[in-house]
């Protein structure tokens, strides 16, 4: 097949953006053009969505609006002031749960008004970390969906090592716990990477199975005494304040220096992936495989190392959690607070760049905390929160709808290019395999 | 039937892939269009053919006007065309695979025994035998291409557009193929024939419309030179052939010796392989494609797993050694297929400038990539190689086929050779940058480094190359030089070995045998028994082919 086809070969989308754009050369619209192709742009767009789906559930489940709604054809007016008031309400107590909150600051002036911004960065700490983790693997090619057993074997890990230990001094102690932590992470990850790298098995299913070793062997070490089993004879493991990150501003705020290291680890993450040697073969390997063998590098050993790295970040989670929030009180079998599986929605919604996450990580915190100012002050459940992340995956995974609906140019043609070849041949093979079927006397001369 | 295009304009988003493009094809006649890779030949004939829906203009069948929904509209109409890819079900017989599509049934069964009368038919009247219930996957590629012709043929098509089918045929494949062509045309059909070969074009063309960038550029009459032609079409004065002196042997040489690569499932691909190069020649292996070339090539490279024999280069041993070790003994490779193989496309011309150096010095110091000194590189090869594009930090996924090529040319040549490994270095290559990457190839030849080049195109095989190796299912036929006829490599392409082929004509010079199919016939009887050559070289051997199931 000629080169041709490296042209897009769904013509109506084609056709479409020909209409837009008359085909003379306009550095600002091509720019314009790049700047809304990106997927920043798609993200936001899948953002908006989800709070307007969001708005719905509210309305639909909010007593007052089901109550007004009876007499919706004498006086309509009612039902939608209702609306109006239990949708505005829900989501101004997300806001002042996660950003700030007017009643504190009136009680305790600025500083005590941005506790709310501050229990954010708490919850987004863990879930950047882990982030970063998947977006690495998904930058290298994989799926790794094993974060709750990677960040149960780090949690395992720091929180035995802090407990066992727990008579060194200050900083060694914390330090021997992360890293003891995020190695945990790495192997557990690196089990899958090895796997996918030896034998082919898919690593997806490889770190779901994982994942349940993980969690039984975590319950099996709670309720084992002489193991992880606390001792006050719960199975929740022995409190490790020793081993805490302390606190970043004091204890006025929740926020420990766990969220500086995540920072760090965004900071290292963007080097990795753009400036070393290391992370340009994990993109290699991600972006085409085949390209990769043939310059001389090691398919296999980069899909290890590149699990590897992955599990590290993500154990990196674990560990904030068994150090952090966790710490005083000990950790049970939910130490992983799903953040294993939320991380894959932070660096989708990132688009798998450190950066993106950090923005995306951030904004799942505010959800989590002010999900649950929103619960306790406009009684609307905490689940519309999950049901608005959910949407936002949805959406992400559907760019062309959100293109379409928002009226976004079409990505480069380069993107659409890689794609065309295969494209344009299955559809000359369907078209051909269909084409007797309408076996018309049409204009047949 | 008379086709007429009308300014037909195909846009994709600002690329304007054919800009009012008028195409008048008369029935009786053979109509070439001629262009380069990426010109707008294939786009158009989609257009015809309702893959795609023209943005402007119109189709026209004998002065009326007609719109296609898709390619059965196009098939009722009377239009019908081969694909360079033939798309036919492997698993399929020919009868079945012609009625795919436009099944003809007795009550609820299929009625194969009418579509095997239209194959017998159809092949009757081009004096060809296919065999109507051989499965296509068993079939040589020629006889596959006349299976698509039958299928074509078999719906009445009176307008037949071909689109470069003779990308995949032996030399004397091809010459049949014309006289397939000849023999359409003089029944009265209207024929399009796409291709970007020169030669063919001056073989067969009643009319030459020429496509440069989507646009009709000009005619050119049948009689019109090689030279004449490609300038046409690429718009400038162009150099065709290669200039090149006597190779002068160096000591730096690969020898290559009971090379045998296997499949996984066992299956010998490349069957105890030996030859030498020596520093300063190139070898230019040739053979239709699939005959073991891209595995003899990627075990070179490192890339095959199971390896028999012996690869030196300088004496060094290379088989059993990673890609990386065979990169690191200087071992340069243009693989046959750029887009999976050589290049990240989502990458930037600077980065897939370093992609087979991304572990040292000199792009990585300490594990870092050294920004500066790659991006000041880049920009120095964009330059030296003529790589037409925006800047160094374009996807390369974004360049056209030339000038992605140019890049791995320039990344390749950029290290310390010891040998250069090129398959298919012009494929899907503009002719400008054709005439360029042949001048770097010689480059490195007189330099002093050994140079394979593996082509499945005869006049690059025989223009590049100081001697010619042939393969054939995994083995040499035999190595000649380049000045070898067209003819003798043609036979050889189909398994022949040179010996009997020297000896087959000394035959017929005897003989004075003036019978056409005289040499045909010699070469089926100097094959030896039970290798029928599978490509057909012959009509005689394609009877023998089909008879033989």
């Amino acid at each position: 097949m000629s080169d041709e086809t490296h042209i897009p070969t769904d013509p109506e989308v084609a056709k479409a953006a020909a209409d837009a754009d008359p085909p003379e050369d306009n550095r600002w619209k091509d720019a314009v053009r790049e700047i809304f192709s990106a997927s920043p742009w798609v993200a936001v767009g899948a953002l908006v969505l989800a709070f307007v789906v969001g708005s719905i559930m509210i309305a639909f489940t909010d007593s007052r609006v089901q109550e007004v709604s009876a007499w919706f054809f004498q006086r309509p007016g009612d039902t939608f002031s209702a609306l109006g008031s239990a949708i505005g309400r829900a989501y101004s107590q997300l806001f002042q749960g996660a950003v700030f909150n007017v009643a504190f600051a009136e009680r305790g002036g600025f500083l005590e008004g941005i506790r709310p911004l501050m229990s954010t960065l708490t919850s987004a700490t863990p879930l950047i970390a882990a982030g970063l983790g998947v977006a690495v693997s998904f930058r290298a090619g994989m799926f790794n969906i094993g974060g709750r057993g990677q960040m149960i074997f780090a949690a395992i890990a720091a929180g035995w090592l802090g407990y066992v230990w727990s008579g060194l001094p200050f900083p060694l102690l914390l330090i021997i716990c992360v890293v003891a932590g995020v190695l945990a992470g790495a192997l557990w990850s690196g089990l899958a990477g090895f796997l996918k790298a030896k034998t082919g098995a898919h690593e997806v299913i490889a770190t779901i199975m994982l994942n349940y070793i993980a969690f039984y062997f975590l319950q099996w070490l709670l309720m084992t005494p002489g193991m992880l089993r606390g001792v006050k004879g719960t199975p929740i493991s022995n409190p490790v304040p020793d081993a805490a990150f302390p606190l970043l501003f004091g204890s006025r705020y929740t926020v420990s220096w766990a969220f500086v290291v995540s920072l760090a680890a965004v900071a290292f993450c963007w080097w990795l992936l753009n400036r070393s040697s290391m992370g340009f073969a994990f993109r290699a390997i991600g972006e085409n495989p085949r390209a990769a063998k043939v310059a001389g590098i090691n398919v296999e050993r980069t899909m290890v190392v590149a699990m590897m790295v992955a599990g590290a970040l993500v154990g990196l989670a674990g560990t904030q959690q068994a150090l952090g929030v966790l710490a005083s009180s000990g950790f049970g079998d939910a130490v992983d607070a799903g953040i294993g599986f939320d991380a894959i929605t932070v660096a989708l919604l990132g688009g798998s760049q450190p950066i993106g996450v950090l923005f995306a990580g951030l904004l799942f915190g505010a959800f989590q905390a002010g999900g649950r100012a929103m619960q306790a002050g406009a009684r609307v459940d905490i689940s519309i929160v999950a049901v608005i992340q959910s949407v936002i995956v949805l959406f992400i995974a559907a760019p062309p709808l959100v293109r379409a609906i928002f009226r976004l140019p079409q990505p480069s043609q380069a993107a659409l290019a890689r794609k065309a070849d295969a494209k344009a041949r299955a559809k000359a093979a369907k078209a051909l395999a269909k084409s007797g079927s309408q076996d018309g006397t049409k204009e047949s001369a | 039937m008379r086709l007429e295009l009308r300014g037909i304009t195909k846009r994709f988003a600002t690329l304007v892939a054919n800009d009012h493009i008028d195409l008048v094809v008369e029935p009786g006649q053979i109509h070439c269009l001629l262009g380069e890779n990426g010109a707008g030949k294939s786009t158009l004939m989609n257009c015809l053919y309702g893959l795609y829906t023209p943005d402007e203009g119109e189709i026209l069948l004998d002065g009326e006007v007609v719109r296609f929904a898709g390619p059965g509209d196009a098939q009722a109409a009377g239009i019908g065309m081969v694909h360079q890819h033939f798309m036919l079900v492997p698993v399929f017989s020919v009868a079945e695979n012609v009625m795919l599509g436009n099944e003809a049934s007795k009550g609820v069964a299929l009625d194969l025994d009418a579509a095997r009368a239209k194959v017998r038919e159809i092949a009757a009247r081009f004096n060809f035998h296919v065999d109507p219930d051989a499965i296509i996957e068993d079939l040589p590629v020629g006889v596959q291409q006349r299976v698509e012709i039958i299928k074509a043929l078999s719906r009445d098509a009176h307008v037949l557009v071909f689109d470069e089918p003779t990308a995949v045929l032996t030399p004397q494949e091809t010459d049949e193929l014309m006289e397939i062509m000849k023999q359409l045309r003089d029944e009265g059909a209207a024929i399009v024939f796409i291709t970007h070969k020169l030669r063919e074009v001056r073989a067969i063309a009643d009319k030459i419309t020429v496509i440069r960038r989507g646009a009709v550029v000009g005619e050119a009459s049948p009689t019109s030179t090689d030279a004449e032609l490609a300038a046409i079409m690429v718009g400038r004065a162009v150099e065709l052939s290669v200039v090149k002196g006597e190779p002068q042997h160096t000591d730096t040489s690969l020898v290559v010796k009971d090379l045998t690569v296997t499949s996984a499932t066992g299956q010998v691909l490349v069957d105890e392989v030996s030859f030498e190069v020596k520093g300063g020649e190139i070898l230019a292996i040739a053979g239709v494609q699939g005959n073991g070339q891209t595995e003899l090539t990627e075990a070179l490279m490192g890339l095959e797993t199971n390896v028999e024999g012996s690869i030196r280069l300088g004496g060094q041993e290379l088989v059993g050694k990673s890609v990386r070790q065979v990169l690191d003994a200087g071992v340069g490779f243009i693989p046959e297929d750029r887009t999976h193989d050589g290049l990240v496309g989502t990458f930037t011309i600077a980065e897939n400038l370093m992609l087979d150096r991304s572990d040292g010095p000199p792009f990585v110091k300490a594990g870092a990539i050294q920004i500066g000194f790659r991006d000041e590189f880049a920009r120095q090869k964009v330059e030296e190689y003529d790589v037409r594009t925006q800047g160094i930090h374009q996807e390369v996924g974004r360049l056209s086929g030339g000038n992605a090529q140019k890049v791995i040319v320039a990344r390749e040549m950029s290290r310390d050779l010891s040998l250069l490994l090129a398959a298919q270095p012009t494929r899907g290559v503009d002719v400008g940058s054709i005439e360029f990457i042949y001048k770097r190839i010689v480059e490195m030849r007189d330099s002093g480094c050994p140079v394979v080049v593996v082509s499945t195109e005869l006049d690059e095989a025989s223009q590049l190359g100081d001697r010619i190796m042939v393969m054939y299912k995994g083995g040499i036929v035999g190595v000649v030089p380049a000045d070898t006829s067209r003819d003798v490599l043609g036979l050889m392409m189909a398994g022949i070995a040179p010996e009997d082929i020297a000896a087959t004509q000394a035959e017929i010079a005897a003989e004075a045998a003036a019978s056409d199919d005289a040499v045909s016939d010699a070469v089926d009887d100097a094959a030896p028994p039970g290798d029928t050559p599978s490509s057909d070289t012959a009509t005689t051997g394609t009877d023998e082919t089909g008879a033989a199931r």
